[in-house]
């Protein structure tokens, strides 16, 4: 495991901070949001292409060096700092993961070219109800003469709303809460019988519900073998809380770093308040949090790329850890700037409405520390 | 990771290895015991004879103090050496050969600070385990205000007289030296303060052991009335001792964390709540507010084994992060304590026994680590001084003005 990264890593990590201090920041989302975007952004998702960010994790060659996902978890990490919206972690994490665990070579060898161009986005459609049970899948894929026909509802699909082809887990076989029986199935979102349900979201990054009602699927849309998706799935949800994960720990940052600032500037009783003792010990025990979620993301990153046995405990660590952090610090984010804080025009407001969503996409906290005492035997 | 010499590196862990298989003997090789700890000293005891010969072969090879300079009997490691040595002792399970103030915090500081006579005097009997230091810091009304101590040390012309009282010297009835911060000018506050080393032995002396709510008595009360001590004892400049002190107790500060305050070797809290609350038939433990919390104290418990590995790894790759040993001792004491009350919830009633039969001997230990955990947010700086530390130092928020 290291903690220290690469030359390359380290450069890749500058491009991407200045790329979001510059063309991503906060008030970009917010012109968005006035604009009724609602998280499409065709223009920054050219410049994510240019900049080769779609293809952090897929080799130039089979075999190729890539930056890994601890490369990529650097420019998730820079967009999280200014709470940027857009397709890397459903595209360039979920999907281009997707098909390195599970495509086949056929598949890998039309799609990662694509997704490394930034010429197709993907979105993950998984969640059936209001919280994270990746097994709770109801929405059923019948065996046809040809393929397969699906039929469900997926709520709160991020990206969904733009995407151009969907991730589907649909069952194949057994019934919700089976881990046997899943399968994932590549279909574009413009297929017959999907319909997508663009939804307003509190942070502005929207999403969407997706009903299929009778889309049909040739064979050659299955990733993997049918039945035993969740051998798929299950490193797939790890290596997307981990990229989450770090982008969460980028958003806490900022909001950290943000409040700091506020209080050592603002005044009152004739003092600065980030002179008052009450506040400094708030600050500091946020900080050492902070510390500690940059160990467990960056161990979890470093997990991922060297395949680590451990990476599912790691993932749940850092999903869990930075769920708390990020909560912890977008409140206080909000408090310690008083009124302010409670104002359209400022940023804190920002920042927790985008961390409620972090806390619930993959897992909240909660649900990881049940993960983590189960893998660990208690 | 690498290494200008990663052959010479990988030569000497296989010289290390073949070593420590030959030097380390089977019974030092077993997880260690309370009453099996060597902390050195003119009154060394060696319950283990086995302990005494593994102190006595680490210490000739300066393997007890790895990375201090050859010169003064250290190991003259390399930091990257260090690390190989510490992975190969760890392979075999082989236990630290001393527990010792001297190589902990004060070594690392005289080193820094001291002249070169000074290193040859104390440096290498610290190596050796032959002397056994305590410091000498806080005072009955300089606790936290640790810059506020008292004890007086007059310049005598040919020597130096020492009056006054220090409080929770660890170990101060069994040492042989102190390292003392004493008051050489009353006139002003952190510039009056100087850092002196004397024999408890010295006439004027007296060490009183402090009964703890644990029942046990590691720290004492010390006195000093009219203790002359040669003017070559002094370290560093005249009225120059707080610089060393604030160094000291990063180290102080580091060692605390990085051992994680020990009190190992009873089962983990998940396991006595196992045990004693049971599961139901897919193994999760039946009360499942306990179990939240359980998991999430095991999760931070990582987090900080994670942290301090890549704090040592960034300052290793030249990263550092300032005044870490802050961030670390506050955390450390954390879970120190959060473990403890942990084991007694998970204990019941179990957990509520204070000696004798009727009561499982890991859970009476338990019970006393408990009791001795509370100090962990106390000793070595108070956790409200740590997070002072890391608001002032590391975030620069300012004092009131």
């Amino acid at each position: 495991m290291s903690f220290v990264l690469t030359e390359d890593q380290e450069m890749l990590r500058e491009t991407a901070m200045a790329f979001a201090r510059e063309e991503l920041s906060v008030n970009h989302l917010r012109a968005l949001r006035d604009a009724g975007a609602n998280g499409k952004d065709a223009k920054t998702r050219q410049k994510l292409a240019e900049l080769g960010f779609f293809g952090v994790i897929i080799p130039d060659e089979p075999g190729a060096e890539t930056f890994g996902l601890t490369g990529l978890g650097q420019i998730l990490e820079a967009q999280g700092r200014t709470l940027a919206a857009t397709p890397l972690l459903q595209t360039a994490l979920i999907a281009a993961s997707a098909f390195q665990l599970g495509g086949s070579p056929a598949q890998q060898a039309e799609w990662l070219p694509k997704i490394a161009a930034g010429e197709v986005t993907f979105a993950l459609a998984l969640d059936e109800s209001a919280h994270f049970a990746p097994y709770s899948v109801s929405t059923e894929a019948e065996r046809n003469g040809q393929g397969y026909t699906i039929n469900g509802m997926k709520k709160f699909v991020p990206d969904a709303h733009h995407a151009d082809m969907l991730i589907v887990v649909a069952r194949t076989f057994g019934s919700s809460g089976d881990r046997h029986g899943l399968s994932l199935f590549l279909v574009p979102a413009n297929a017959k019988g999907v319909t997508i349900s663009e939804l307003k979201t509190v942070d502005s990054h929207g999403a969407a519900h997706v009903t299929l009602d009778d889309v049909m699927v040739a064979d050659g849309a299955l990733i993997g073998p049918a039945d035993q998706g969740a051998d798929i799935l299950d490193p797939l949800l790890d290596r997307a809380a981990i990229g989450l994960a770090a982008e969460m720990l980028g958003s806490s940052q900022a909001a950290f770093d943000m409040t700091l600032e506020y209080l050592n500037n603002r005044k009152q009783f004739g003092q600065l308040i980030g002179s008052f003792q009450s506040l400094q010990h708030r600050a500091a025990k946020m900080f050492v949090e902070l510390e500690m979620t940059r160990s467990c993301v960056a161990a979890a990153l470093s997990a991922a790329d060297e395949g680590k046995r451990d990476l599912a405990e790691l993932a749940s660590l850092a999903k869990a850890k930075a769920g708390e952090l990020v909560h912890l610090v977008s409140n206080e984010c909000v408090q310690m700037h008083g009124g302010i804080g409670m104002t359209d025009a400022a940023e804190p407001g920002f920042y927790m409405k985008r961390a409620r969503v972090q806390e619930a996409l993959y897992g909240s906290a909660s649900w990881h520390r049940d993960r983590y005492a189960r893998l660990a035997g208690f | 990771m690498a290494y200008d010499n990663a052959e010479q590196l990988e030569e000497f862990r296989l010289e290390t290895r073949k070593w420590l298989e030959a030097n380390c003997p089977a019974s030092m090789r077993t997880p260690m015991v309370d009453d099996e700890v060597v902390w050195g000293g003119r009154n060394a005891t060696f319950k283990n004879p086995d302990s005494k010969l593994w102190l006595d072969r680490m210490a000739a090879k300066g393997w007890t103090a790895p990375e201090w300079p050859k010169e003064y009997g250290g190991g003259g490691l390399t930091r990257a050496e260090a690390r190989v040595l510490e992975q190969e002792m760890r392979r075999i399970k082989a236990r630290a050969p001393l527990f010792s103030f001297g190589l902990w915090m004060f070594g690392p500081a005289l080193l820094e600070f001291g002249n070169h006579e000074q290193k040859l005097r104390f440096i290498p009997d610290i190596v050796k385990g032959k002397t056994r230091w305590c410091q000498g810091y806080s005072e009955p009304g300089a606790g936290s205000d640790l810059a506020g101590l008292q004890t007086r040390c007059e310049d005598k012309g040919d020597h130096y007289l020492i009056n006054g009282q220090k409080v929770w010297t660890s170990y101060a009835d069994k040492a042989d030296w102190i390292f003392c911060l004493v008051r050489t000018d009353t006139s002003t506050k952190h510039e009056g303060i100087s850092f002196i080393l004397f024999d408890m032995k010295s006439p004027g002396v007296e060490a009183r052991p402090i009964q703890l709510i644990s029942g046990e008595s590691p720290f004492c009360e010390t006195f000093f009335t009219d203790v002359k001590v040669p003017k070559d004892q002094l370290v560093g400049r005249l009225n120059g001792g707080w610089e060393i002190a604030k160094r000291l107790l990063q180290f102080e500060r580091s060692s605390i964390s990085s051992s994680g305050f020990g009190g190992t070797g009873s089962l983990s809290p998940e396991e006595y709540a196992k045990q004693l609350i049971g599961t139901d038939e897919s193994g999760r433990l039946l009360d499942g507010d306990l179990r939240a919390r359980l998991a999430d104290h095991r999760m931070y418990a990582k987090a900080f084994a994670l942290t301090v590995q890549r704090q040592t790894e960034q300052a290793k790759a030249g990263q550092a992060v300032g005044h870490t040993a802050s961030i670390l001792k506050y955390g450390a004491a954390k879970m120190n304590q959060d473990r403890h009350e942990l084991l007694i919830e998970a204990l019941g009633t179990e957990g509520l026994g204070w000696a004798g039969e009727g009561f499982d001997k890991g859970a009476l230990r338990v019970t006393r680590q408990w009791l001795r955990s509370k100090g962990n947010s106390i000793e070595g700086g108070t956790s409200e001084i740590n997070l002072n530390v890391i608001a002032k130092r590391v975030l620069g928020l300012k004092d009131h003005q």
